[in-house]
């Protein structure tokens, strides 16, 4: 135990005294999010929006004065065409475009009910989520103020929203789970890799290995410096989101922390599993990077939705434990669900981990070849 | 007991044999040297009675436990200095030599009267970090690392190679202070003029032992008579006598050339012949023979046979 704690502390100390090391492991998460925040902002002001009304009446008139005088909007012109939509949105003043179909205040009067269509622009996915969130807040209010008086009797405009680019329209939400995803596997599994391989590099291994300290111990060293700041760094995360986001975990958080251990156990394995695979620390950044970065990022489902890849990228993604990962986070931390709902991602990253370490612990050499 | 027994080693790396067929033992509290160019096998055979290497023929016993089955005990008593110090360059001296003593099983403190001859050299520095060393203190705060143990074979790999001559001196000092500790200890080293320090050295050459003796009787092992010549011009000399006709063996050596001729007698002709080629100044003497003479000699014999 004392030799075990003996190697902790070393650890430690190369972690402290490396300002590179430093600066992944804390400044990176920080960054990533604090550029984020400043990105997406949570108001807007002044966003453009152009008007198509067909109808002409006076409550699609009445209608497009409050929205556009509400301050969060500025009128970019007036269309009579569908086919001038795409034009407006490429000359980028345009964020969305307010349709008031034909007979839009007949309808109103007449069935009690009448379509608008808000289509924005869902190459920012952001922006466009805030504005159709505010012109439909507007519309709310304008429905609240004609049925005041009239009580039940007039009617209900219906907002319909369309997004044009991006029909999926991703949430902003959405990347801080896959940022916690991403940093996880990149300090846990890199950070592991590079370690264990700069030992061997500078050839301290070779007294390591001579030593009485058994594999178990030299591997165990190597991680729990790690998996104690990575825990710290995930909790840095949680709170800065929460801080700066005001995105709160709206399911278990003893439960989200639990499954978050346990991606970084997984991580953390991986990484041996490089190690025990590369010489030199040149050689486990280059695997880290092309055989965890690349896939997180492209094949985990951070960016790019897994129902819209081709099959083959589908299959392979099924061996890329972040895509579990992220289903898991993402149900936890914005829908809110329980272990019900993720148990059998759960269940696969407790296998990918057991595997995983039952491998570079038999990898792990005890001899030079 | 014998610390090293070895019998019949060999070792390849695919159509290399790194070593071959090494049959040697090392007593108990000596100062054992290889001696051999770089590429001889000397860090294979140090590694293979570390245990970090399997060999492929052969069996050795260490300290009377089998290499490869009783490698975890070998572990605990065997100190061991790679060629390349391996300390950790972002930790201090301090911190670095406690580093060792707690993987051992030991304390700094247990074991200090040992490294203390060797580390109050390096103390003052103790907060500073192993990186910011120089060589020589490096080389001494790695000897102290592989001695706190209190380890009963030490086996250093080239632990001299780019340190300066004061410090390579003083090294040797401090080696052979250990003899008092019963400690043994298994050196390798390209320098000659280190292998008169040791109790009996092996020369090994293309992962061969040549010869394994006290030094001084390796060195008596010459075989013919050595004379020396110098001349202002060593360069044309050596090429010089080397194409003339009564000479079998002319090597550089300092400022002087080496030189043996058949039937170990110059005459005249020599210096006539020289003064054809334009070298009036040479003087020849008899010499001594020096262990690196008798290695050259042996390799040249290994190169014919």
């Amino acid at each position: 135990m004392k030799r075990f704690l003996a190697f902790v502390k070393k650890e430690f100390l190369h972690i402290f005294r490396d300002i590179r090391t430093l600066i992944i492991i804390f400044g990176i998460p920080v960054a990533q999010i604090l550029i984020f925040g400043f990105v997406v902002r949570t108001d807007i002001k002044n966003a453009g929006v152009a008007i198509m009304d067909l109808s002409q009446d006076d409550v699609s008139r009445k209608l497009t004065d409050k929205i556009i005088s509400s301050g969060f909007f500025l009128n970019t012109g007036y269309l009579s065409n569908y086919t001038e939509i795409e034009t407006e949105f490429r000359k980028g003043n345009t964020r969305a475009v307010l349709i008031f179909g034909k007979d839009f205040g007949r309808n109103l009067t007449r069935e009690g009910k009448a379509v608008m269509s808000i289509i924005a622009d869902g190459s920012d996915p952001n922006a466009a989520t805030l504005i159709t969130n505010y012109t439909m807040a507007i519309v709310r209010d304008f429905n609240i103020d004609i049925a005041g008086p009239a009580l039940s009797g007039s009617g209900v405009i219906v907002p319909e929203v369309k997004m044009f680019y991006n029909p999926n329209l991703q949430s902003h939400f959405t990347f801080v789970p896959g940022v916690i995803t991403l940093i996880l596997i990149l300090i846990c599994a890199l950070m592991t890799s590079v370690t264990i391989s700069r030992e061997k590099e500078f050839g301290t291994m070779e007294v390591l290995l001579v030593s009485p300290l058994r594999p178990v111990q030299i591997i165990l060293g190597k991680v729990t410096p790690y998996f104690l700041l990575s825990f710290i760094n995930v909790i840095l995360i949680l709170l800065l989101s929460w801080i700066v986001f005001d995105l709160p975990v709206k399911g278990s958080l003893v439960l989200l922390l639990a499954e978050t251990m346990l991606y970084i156990l997984m991580s953390l394995s991986l990484g041996i599993l490089i190690s025990t695979i590369s010489d030199t620390m040149q050689q486990a950044i280059f695997i880290s990077f092309l055989g965890l970065m690349l896939p997180t990022i492209i094949l985990s489902g951070f960016i790019f939705p897994i129902e819209n890849m081709h099959q083959v990228y589908n299959l392979v993604s099924m061996i890329v434990p972040p895509r579990y990962f992220i289903v898991i986070i993402k149900n936890i931390m914005i829908k809110g669900t329980g272990l019900m709902f993720v148990w059998k991602e759960t269940l696969i990253l407790l296998l990918m981990t057991i595997f995983f370490i039952s491998v570079s612990i038999r990898k792990f050499r005890l001899r030079l070849e | 007991m014998k610390i090293i027994d070895s019998w019949r080693i060999g070792k390849k790396y695919g159509e290399v044999q790194a070593l071959d067929d090494l049959t040697f033992s090392v007593n108990e509290s000596e100062i054992f040297g290889f001696i051999g160019p770089d590429g001889a096998g000397k860090t294979t055979l140090f590694r293979i009675i570390t245990t970090l290497l399997l060999p492929d023929e052969g069996k050795m016993r260490v300290l009377g436990v089998d290499v490869v089955r009783g490698f975890k005990e070998l572990r605990r008593k065997t100190g061991y200095m790679p060629g390349r110090f391996s300390l950790y360059n972002d930790l201090t001296v301090q911190e670095n030599l406690e580093f060792y003593a707690t993987v051992f099983g030991t304390t700094v403190k247990e074991n200090y009267d040992l490294i203390a001859d060797i580390y109050s050299h390096i103390e003052p520095f103790r907060k500073r970090l192993a990186g910011k060393l120089s060589g020589g203190m490096k080389q001494k705060l790695a000897l102290s690392c592989a001695l706190i143990h209190k380890p009963s074979l030490l086996v250093l790999d080239e632990p001299t190679t780019g340190i300066d001559a004061v410090s390579r001196s003083e090294f040797w000092d401090l080696l052979g202070k250990l003899r008092k500790h019963r400690i043994t200890v298994v050196v390798s080293t390209p320098y000659m003029d280190e292998a008169m320090r040791c109790d009996r050295v092996a020369l090994i050459q293309n992962g061969k032992i040549l010869s394994v003796d006290e030094p001084d009787k390796i060195r008596q092992g010459f075989s013919r008579k050595l004379f020396t010549i110098r001349s202002a011009d060593k360069y044309s000399l050596i090429t010089a006598v080397r194409k003339y006709p009564g000479t079998l063996t002319a090597y550089p050596f300092g400022e002087t050339v080496h030189i043996t001729f058949s039937g170990d007698l110059y005459d005249d002709s020599l210096f006539r012949y020289l003064e054809g080629m334009g070298i009036k100044d040479a003087v020849i003497s008899e010499a001594e023979a020096g262990i690196e003479d008798r290695f050259l000699e042996l390799m040249e014999k290994g190169a014919t046979a």
